[in-house]
């Protein structure tokens, strides 16, 4: 199962239920305002960081790119893709669930 | 309308998980997933309703909308009971159906199995985890 | 493989329909079938084809349209959303049909995968 996240960790509590929810070694991607969950130094990036190690992460580089964030700003870990990597992701690992 | 375009789904099953994790009436999530899930037992698939954070409202007895003049429809969720209870009794069907509220997040929100207007499989999150990553369609409202 | 696609919002004021419409071009791409886009809840608002949005910015009910035609991709409008949200055959823009909910449960039986898109 492959697993997305659309909402910011600040806006909403959809990265918690997520990860609660998320058996281990299932892949999570980071998508829209869900990706400002995979920056460096932010109030979640310890929770993240303990995620990274449970989940293989992936956030769509788009969405970071529209809202600022550079590459380098991403936690160490987590796999910037495309749209072209989210297809193949989905391909990849089976049913999705978004956790809107 | 324009023409009906169908696929072939004749002889598959699958396991469809609905979640609702909204409140009702805040949003038109509960309702509007609730309609595809009683459509849903027209083409006789499994079925898990998941109610998980403040979905687990949509399921709460004593909801009284006068005062807001919405349409009320938790007695829907009576339907959706009966629609389990057909597809336990019927041997012939094979369509399980199972209606789930996570442990913690009723726990949480300070609300037991009495609260609620349905009979519930009360899980808890790692258990939980494991039930969805069985499924085959996830719909999130 | 095949894929079914679920658009639960609108344009603009989410960016779930983009982030679909991007999703299914990439698909596309890659030699994939996307064999039905569902739209529901006010995701039925990506079909109004009285949208007009500012001459600079995508048209997204335009490209979605586009989308459809070009690729053979079912576009379909949920009836009982679209009811409540006014989206009817009057206003409803090419490319787009109208039908049931029962169209979401067949294409997540018949694809191989479904991906759901909303706020």
């Amino acid at each position: 199962m492959l697993h997305t996240i659309n909402k910011s960790p600040f806006e909403r509590n959809s990265l918690d239920s997520c990860l609660r929810l998320s058996v281990k070694g299932s892949p999570i991607l980071l998508i829209e305002d869900g990706v400002l969950a995979a920056t460096k130094e932010t109030a979640v990036s310890d929770k993240v960081a303990v995620a990274t190690k449970d989940h293989p992460m992936f956030v769509m580089g788009p969405d970071l790119k529209a809202r600022g964030i550079t590459d380098d700003s991403v936690a160490d870990g987590i796999t910037v893709v495309d749209y072209g990597g989210f297809v193949d992701l989905v391909v990849e690992h089976g049913t999705v669930q978004s956790w809107l | 309308m324009s023409e009906e375009i169908e696929f072939d789904t004749a002889g598959i099953t699958k396991k469809f998980m609905y979640v609702n994790r909204k409140a009702p009436y805040g949003t038109i999530y509960a309702l509007e997933v609730l309609e595809a899930v009683l459509i849903s037992a027209a083409f006789e698939q499994h079925a898990c309703i998941v109610f998980i954070d403040d979905g687990v409202y949509q399921i709460k007895k004593g909801q009284d909308t006068d005062a807001v003049n919405m349409k009320n429809f938790s007695k829907t969720y009576g339907i959706i009971a009966m629609e389990k209870e057909d597809a336990d009794e019927d041997e012939d069907m094979d369509m399980v159906w199972r209606i789930i509220v996570e442990k913690e997040s009723m726990e949480a929100r300070g609300l037991s199995t009495d609260d609620f207007v349905v009979d519930v499989e009360v899980i808890e999150s790692s258990e939980l985890a494991a039930i969805m990553a069985e499924q085959e369609v996830v719909i999130s409202g | 493989m095949k894929f079914g696609i679920l658009v639960n919002e609108g344009p603009f004021t989410h960016q779930a329909s983009d982030s679909a419409y991007h999703f299914v071009k990439a698909a596309i791409e890659k030699g994939h079938q996307v064999m039905r886009v569902f739209f529901y809840y006010d995701g039925v608002n990506n079909a109004n084809k009285l949208s007009a949005p500012q001459s600079d910015d995508r048209n997204l009910v335009k490209l979605w349209g586009e989308l459809g035609a070009e690729h053979n991709v079912d576009l379909v409008v949920c009836i009982a959303a679209a009811l409540r949200r006014g989206i009817v055959e009057e206003n409803l823009a090419d490319g787009f049909r109208i039908s049931g909910l029962g169209q979401l449960t067949e294409v997540g039986i018949a694809a191989d995968r479904l991906v759901v898109f909303g706020d």
